[in-house]
């Protein structure tokens, strides 16, 4: 295997899910989306057209907007909350918890362009906290799918799944990774290259990298399983625990700070049941300085290059 | 500065927005162009700063709330002194400190970082406190996006402010009748502002957010009634001043290729 993508088509994944929630919004008369005057870079527009009253636009007013999905599940609807997952999570973070979470509502919050995606913007635009906000509550799935078919078959979960979610994804073009028709199973993660040395554990725009990474392991006669990690909670044990026995060595990569994300969670199981050794990339706990998305990726050490360097560093540790 | 100087400079100021938006390729042009003349007629008129000082203790503060106009914020604070006029080249480059939000760690003369819109008024009723605190005589000044009236934030904090009798903060809403999507009046209408405000207990103005000698007059102290809070709904055009983008909703954040750009240059350069 190498260098996988070369000539890939990059895909925007707003586009999937928004295809998919037009379809089933066509289909159940029941769902609707709630945005912050944020239409387009939601990519509403469709829906909108489509189905104009059952487009609520609450302004730029996001406590209110998950309010309002809540009392709107309530009244039988199926709301797709959708806003950049800065302020959907960051500035409705209480609503989430007592409204969505505390109170079991079927809300399905849809984190756009989460992660480092608005780039020069800044960090009040980016983030790379929300796997950690929202992981801390019971009763609210976190989800981050790595491409537009992963996407697609998120949505459709979602659709169907009774219960609040938090679906994060990004604006990053990404290649395709998973087969096409591809199923979402909650909490379960997917093997994406078989290994036996190391396994790199990613999700949402790092599982391409971590795929790239691999191939670069590979010329160098290394085997690195690769496992795409779409749920951050609840945690897939059983595929951890696999690779920890089967591998000895836990690399993790995410567009997130490396405080309580994907490498957390995996940690928490390593510790409580196999411990091995493991390495955390993300963001090492700082506000990211002027970059685009793809130069930050690789500024904080997560090149497919930068990964793999990781992953020989962490074999180094095994005993 | 007169007025006849502050609209040459303001005109300037667009000017170099323009061409930092076009070559960064990138930027919130229609909300830079609605907010410059407010930005120039504050530092260069009404506002007590001194680049030499930036945390000089009795220095008046501006708060650009609406942090995503932050452009604006940055060539003013070059023309002032507080940055030097060459750095607004790296605007969004690689490890620069002009990102697209403000950030008072990196640049001088920046209060508090914005860019999370509602977030200005409840730190500019803080501020305006201690200075009460204190007994000092320095103001706040916090401009707002109208859009960015739609959080719940804002009336948080002018409900404090009220209660708190603070004549010292001067709210003012750059009233361009647009936000990121589409018109206020087609999203979560807002209009008429004022007399909510006036309801809430503060003093108001209304001027034209394009006219120096308007919005000169509307900074003065002279206008403040004691124990109240002062706000100005200015009225603005997302894009004043570039015949295509004013009062035109897809220039929240577009960026103009050549020829716009040509066009849009030549027009600032025809109006000096
Ligand atoms: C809390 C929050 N929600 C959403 C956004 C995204 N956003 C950036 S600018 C903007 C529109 C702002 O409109 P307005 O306040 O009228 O500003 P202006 O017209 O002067 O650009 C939106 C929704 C944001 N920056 N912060
Ligand atoms: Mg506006």
């Amino acid at each position: 295997m190498t260098a996988p993508f070369q000539n890939a088509k990059l895909h925007d994944c707003r586009d999937a899910f928004t295809a998919a929630l037009e379809e089933l919004a066509a289909a159940d008369g029941n769902i609707v989306a709630v945005c912050n005057d944020s239409v387009g870079s939601s990519k509403l527009t469709g829906f909108r057209d489509k189905f104009p009253e059952r487009l609520i636009n609450v302004g730029i007013a996001e406590q209110n907007m998950v309010g309002v999905g809540a009392g709107l599940a309530n009244g039988g609807k199926i709301p797709f909350v959708c806003a950049a997952s800065p302020f959907l999570t960051g500035r409705a973070l209480e609503q989430i918890k007592a409204d969505v979470a505390y109170s079991q509502t079927n809300v399905k919050l849809v984190g756009i362009s989460s992660g480092m995606a608005y780039g020069e913007l800044g960090p009040t635009h980016h983030s790379i906290e929300d796997f950690a906000w929202v992981r801390a509550l019971p009763h609210v799935p976190v989800i981050a799918p790595a491409d537009r078919i992963e996407t697609d078959a998120v949505i459709r979960w979602a659709a169907t799944y009774q219960g609040g979610c938090f679906l994060r994804l990004s604006r990053v073009g990404v290649p395709d990774l998973l087969p096409e028709g591809h199923v979402f199973e909650l909490g379960r993660a997917n093997v994406l290259c078989e290994g036996s040395d190391v396994t790199i554990i990613a999700n949402g725009v790092l599982s391409h990298r971590a795929v790239t990474a691999a191939a670069v392991l590979e010329g160098q006669g290394i085997s690195a399983r690769v496992l795409n990690m779409a749920t951050v909670r609840p945690i897939d044990q059983d595929a951890i625990l696999s690779a920890a026995r089967d591998t000895g060595a836990i690399l993790t990569c995410e567009e997130h700070t490396t405080f309580g994300g994907l490498g957390s969670a995996v940690a928490e199981v390593i510790v409580d049941h196999h411990p091995v050794p493991m390495t955390r990339l993300g963001v090492p706990g700082v506000f990211a300085h002027t970059a685009s998305a793809e130069q930050l990726l690789d500024d904080f050490g997560m090149s497919p290059q930068a990964i793999a360097d990781s992953a020989v560093a962490l074999m180094g540790r095994k005993g | 500065m007169d007025t006849h100087d502050l609209r040459l400079l303001a005109n300037r100021i667009r000017r170099r927005d323009l061409q930092a938006v076009y070559e960064a390729g990138a930027g919130h042009i229609g909300g830079e162009m609605s907010v410059t003349d407010l930005l120039t007629a504050l530092y260069f008129h009404t506002m007590k700063v001194d680049p030499a000082a930036p945390l000089d203790p009795n220095r008046d503060r501006l708060i650009l709330s609406k942090g995503h106009t932050a452009l604006a914020l940055y060539v003013v604070l070059s023309e002032k002194g507080f940055l030097p006029k060459e750095e607004i080249a790296t605007f969004l480059q690689h490890n620069s400190r002009l990102n697209g939000h403000p950030n008072r760690v990196k640049v001088p003369g920046v209060e508090t970082n914005t860019g999370p819109l509602g977030h200005g008024l409840p730190v500019g009723v803080g501020m305006a406190k201690a200075a009460k605190l204190d007994g000092a005589d320095w103001r706040t000044f916090v401009i707002t996006g109208d859009g960015e009236m739609q959080e719940g934030s804002n009336w948080e904090a002018i409900m404090a402010a009220a209660h708190f009798g603070l004549d010292n903060l001067t709210l003012i809403i750059d009233h361009n009748r647009l936000q990121q999507g589409a018109r206020l009046e087609d999203t979560n209408n807002l209009a008429p502002l004022p007399p909510k405000l006036a309801a809430f207990g503060w003093t108001v103005l209304e001027i034209d957010g394009h006219d120096m000698d308007q919005i000169t007059a509307a900074l003065s102290a002279d206008n403040i009634a004691s124990g109240k809070p002062t706000c100005i709904v200015a009225h603005t055009n997302k894009g004043h001043g570039i015949s295509f983008m004013s009062d035109n909703v897809a220039w929240h954040h577009k960026v103009p290729n050549e020829a716009q750009y040509k066009q849009a240059m030549q027009e600032l350069e025809n109006a000096q």
